[in-house]
């Protein structure tokens, strides 16, 4: 039993992350600080924008230009978009400041580094699919950049349909996945304690 | 025997076994989702949106029809900016380059555009033509490739010569080419041009490249970015139109084309190639980013620079634990 695959693999699962480190009913008492809700507004601006951005992605870019209720639904998602960048940001700056990498958490560190990177490239082509002329403008401005690192050749920001593809499905997928693991990492080892924080003894042997 | 780092190590690593509290996971989830519905649903119906009509090619040449002309015979003579640009689109230039590194030249053509075609001829073929017109297409395609090299930078040349001025344009050899231009702004200026360029005969189309590329060719887009404080100089990559936010968190990004050597073109090597310097320059600070708990220096400054002792003021208090060095 123990060689199957899927034994294996939810062995390490309850190992690593059982149910009570997913969903705690009680957390350190040093987890006292306004800084700590911005991960989770973070995720829930996220959660706006996804739910926003379905809702324009059954009825098209050009929606909003021409529907009252398609211009409600595209300033939802717009300012979900701002909102979430204010939160992750200073929730970055948060974890700067904490050295939240400590104890192990260096993995924990890089996908939230990397989820903001990915942020912004989906949050790009976002701008560049509003089919506005701000749309026209980014796209031609851009494209300067991109081309000249070689990457436009294949990356082409003045492709309206391959922006939108890449803006509704492989960038949020990308980012989504990411996300995930970070919570799941960030569950699986715990909030990071003060860095002033130590062992008794070592501040008996000290002292 | 362990020293007193690796012991911190071991002791940050570790599940907590101090105090704890109570910690409702699923309802702080809940109240943070209303918080940030509620606070984007008030900021979209007070502020909206932004929502500018993007440009046409009718636009440009009812409202700047000199522009726009100018500009047709700039793309038949070679002398545009996207008929000059290299690659991806054509092999007119060598790109932008980081000393040996010459990414863009490397990846090729990989969306070719003949300027000439692409832009003038093509276009005005899927017209019903004046009798002039359809003279001076039937003309320009019969005519050797030197020929019309010929007509079309004479023609471009007499025209900078008089700074744009066309009313004072000298007369010369220049062929069907003034013609061209003229049937290609009349077709402009009835709106056919924008549907033959994204269409470029065919039926299903998603790649608005070539019309950017020559919007960006001529004066219309260039002046309108200006009106909207959109320039690369003026942080607009960062920017949106009229009172919305843009994409403040491309701040850095937007930060180097404000200073020297960036912002300077004719400062070489850097600001005439100051796109690429700048997509390396942020790479490597993003990788950096990623990267911070392993860059050493980097990644004591928390400890330096003591900002977390106000984040964790309240336990420091309760506890009475002070600054450790």
């Amino acid at each position: 039993m123990s060689e199957m695959w899927t034994a294996k693999l939810r062995n390490k699962w309850q190992k690593n992350l059982p149910i009570e480190k997913l969903l705690p009913d009680d957390q350190p008492a040093y987890v006292v600080s306004w800084i700590y809700l911005f991960g989770v507004l973070t995720l829930s601006a996220l959660a706006v924008i996804i739910a926003t951005g379905v809702v324009l992605a059954f009825e098209g870019p050009a929606w909003y230009h021409v529907s009252h209720a398609g211009k409600f639904f595209n300033s939802l998602h717009f300012w979900s978009v701002q909102l979430f960048f204010v939160f992750m940001v200073i929730h970055l700056w948060g974890k700067f400041w904490m050295a939240a990498w400590r104890g192990n958490r260096t993995a924990t560190w890089m996908t939230g580094a990397v989820a903001f990177v990915a942020s912004i490239a989906t949050a790009f082509t976002g701008y560049l699919v509003q089919t506005t002329f701000d749309s026209q403008w980014i796209s031609f401005e851009a494209k300067d950049g991109f081309n000249s690192m070689g990457v436009g050749a294949w990356f082409t920001v003045t492709n309206l349909g391959q922006m939108l593809l890449l803006h509704v499905a492989f960038l949020p997928l990308i980012l989504g996945v990411i996300t995930v693991v970070h919570v799941l990492m960030v569950r699986k080892r715990g909030v990071v304690p003060p860095i002033d924080e130590v062992p008794n003894f070592l501040v008996e042997v000290k002292s | 025997m362990k020293g007193s780092k690796e012991i911190k190590h071991e002791f940050d690593a570790a599940p907590w076994r101090g105090r704890t509290k109570k910690y409702d996971i699923i309802k702080e989830g809940t109240l943070a989702l209303a918080f940030v519905a509620v606070l984007t649903l008030v900021l979209s119906l007070l502020m909206g949106s932004p929502d500018d009509p993007p440009l046409t090619f009718k636009g440009w040449a009812t409202s700047n029809s000199d522009n726009f002309y100018v500009t047709a015979v700039q793309e038949l003579a070679g002398t545009s900016g996207t008929a000059t640009y290299g690659a991806p689109y054509n092999r007119n230039a060598d790109g932008l380059n980081v000393g040996p590194l010459w990414f863009q030249r490397w990846a090729g053509v990989t969306h070719p555009i003949d300027t000439v075609n692409d832009f003038v001829i093509s276009p005005l073929s899927t017209q019903v033509l004046s009798t002039e017109i359809t003279a001076a297409l039937t003309e320009w395609k019969s005519a050797p490739d030197n020929q019309k090299l010929n007509w079309a930078t004479s023609y471009d040349e007499a025209i900078t010569a008089v700074e744009g001025d066309l009313s004072k344009v000298a007369s010369g050899e220049y062929g069907p080419v003034p013609a061209l231009a003229t049937g290609l702004t009349a077709m402009a200026k009835s709106g056919g041009l924008d549907a033959a360029l994204l269409s470029q005969g065919g039926f299903f189309q998603t790649d608005n490249t070539k019309q950017i590329l020559f919007f960006g060719d001529g004066a219309y887009l260039d002046d309108a970015g200006t009106a909207y404080n959109l320039q690369g100089g003026t942080w607009g990559m960062m920017n949106e139109t009229g009172r919305y936010p843009g994409q403040a968190w491309l701040w850095l990004y937007s930060f180097w084309y404000q200073i020297p050597p960036f912002n300077n073109e004719e400062s070489k090597p850097i600001g005439a190639n100051a796109d690429v310097y700048i997509m390396v320059i942020m790479g490597a600070l993003s990788l950096g980013l990623i990267l911070i708990p392993i860059i050493p220096g980097v990644k004591n400054l928390p400890m330096r620079i003591p900002i977390q002792r106000g984040i964790w003021r309240q336990y420091y208090q309760a506890q009475g634990i002070k600054r450790r060095k």
